[in-house]
């Protein structure tokens, strides 16, 4: 059945047929997707402390490739973007690749900034044992009742 | 599903028709929903930032490893899986729901529109439960060489780094940061999904009175779906960022 006149900005009015197949089968890829998360999240778990940094990072940045497919299906599929036309699409996501310089840059920031605590701004070489002391703000603070 | 059926060149700019082919409202809760992704990514990555440079942040593996009625039992991600579950089962509900108001079928977009706040309702249960437990569960802490008990809260983080302090393993305060990241945005997201909820419910009794079919067309279920689905997504990230790495 087609949907009836809405709107007299819509030039081309979408046919929605077929049922609800498509929408079922992305409520168990994302399930599938989360539980594979979930899987990894719990192996990071159960293996903690006797995984190498570099399989940790892996990990997690696995974990980060799996929510970014969750978000592109809820997206395309569940809020209907993919059937929507083309210029629409680009003015909803060329923004968002903002993202990619923002997450970058702050976390580097971020890191840096721990960088230049554990070495007191680079005149002290970095230690285990500063890096296993608490915060000092974290305890100062805490004390405040 | 839907498929359009447009004839190939059609000249979008050229005026006389929306280029997005889309009413205004949904192009404009699109544009809303983009601003809100950018407000949700500014609060995510500033955590991001904090927790990067910090040694120690807290584990959410230890935070996270309650479950209601399980006592001291350490069930690590299954509390927070449900409330993922719960979210996705009732973005599926919502689909159906926009699905039903494209065959114009009324008692069809009821049914789902109940179910979708049944969901919305039982997270915002999910999340209740799991702030009262946080704020109110006492966590033996490492303070000046004296042990105090701690929940989690705005002003206190009581799972810093583990020490040994007579003869056995205690933690000493973390980041205060944690609890203000944590309930801030748990919090922002939260109230996403209250603004939902609310909102579902004024469609439902539209729908209820028979607004839509007055009005020949389900759109604002749509529009409203459309948010519903975004808090979800919201959630996918707020998971990912707080409960899994």
């Amino acid at each position: 059945m087609s949907t009836p006149s809405s709107s007299s900005e819509i030039t081309f009015h979408p046919q929605h047929t077929g049922g609800t197949k498509r929408i079922w089968k992305i409520f168990w890829v994302l399930s599938a997707l989360t539980i594979i998360e979930l899987g990894l999240g719990y192996f990071l778990y159960a293996q903690h402390g006797h995984l190498a940094y570099l399989v940790v990072i892996s990990t997690k940045i696995v974990i980060g490739i799996l929510t970014l497919m969750k978000a592109y299906y809820i997206v395309s599929v569940f809020m209907h973007l993919g059937d929507e036309v083309r210029n629409l699409i680009m003015t909803i996501v060329v923004p968002l690749v903002l993202f990619v310089w923002f997450i970058i840059a702050f976390l580097a920031d971020g890191n840096s900034w721990k960088n230049l605590r554990n070495t007191n701004g680079g005149s002290r070489t970095y230690t285990e044992q500063e890096a296993a002391k608490p915060a000092p703000a974290a305890i100062e603070k805490g004390d405040k009742k | 599903m839907s498929t359009t059926t447009m004839p190939a060149g059609t000249k979008w700019w050229t005026g006389g028709k929306s280029p997005f082919n889309a009413s205004y409202g949904k192009v404009m809760m699109w544009y809303f929903l983009m601003s809100d992704a950018f407000t949700f990514g500014a609060f995510l990555i500033s955590y991001g930032t904090i927790r990067f440079s910090v040694n120690n942040w807290a584990d959410p593996n230890h935070v996270f490893n309650a479950f209601p009625f399980a006592g001291h039992a350490n069930l690590p991600l299954a509390f927070v899986s449900l409330m993922t579950f719960i979210l996705i089962a009732s973005s599926v509900t919502m689909v159906l729901a926009v699905h039903e108001g494209h065959n114009m079928n009324r008692k069809g977009v009821e049914k789902y529109m109940i179910l979708t706040i049944i969901g919305g309702i039982a997270f915002l249960s999910c999340q209740a439960w799991e702030w009262t437990h946080l704020i109110t569960g006492d966590h033996a802490v490492l303070v000046n060489g004296q042990v105090e008990s701690w929940g989690t809260t705005m002003a206190k983080n009581p799972w810093g780094p583990e020490v040994m302090h007579n003869g056995q393993l205690i933690s000493t305060p973390g980041p205060i940061a944690f609890g203000g990241y944590f309930f801030g945005i748990t919090g922002f997201h939260g109230f996403h999904v209250l603004s939902g909820v609310v909102i579902n419910i004024i469609m439902y009794i539209k729908t209820k009175l028979g607004h839509f079919d007055e009005r020949g067309h389900y759109e604002m279920i749509e529009k409203a779906g459309l948010y519903w689905h975004f808090v979800d997504l919201v959630w996918v990230f707020v998971f990912l960022c707080f409960y899994l790495v």
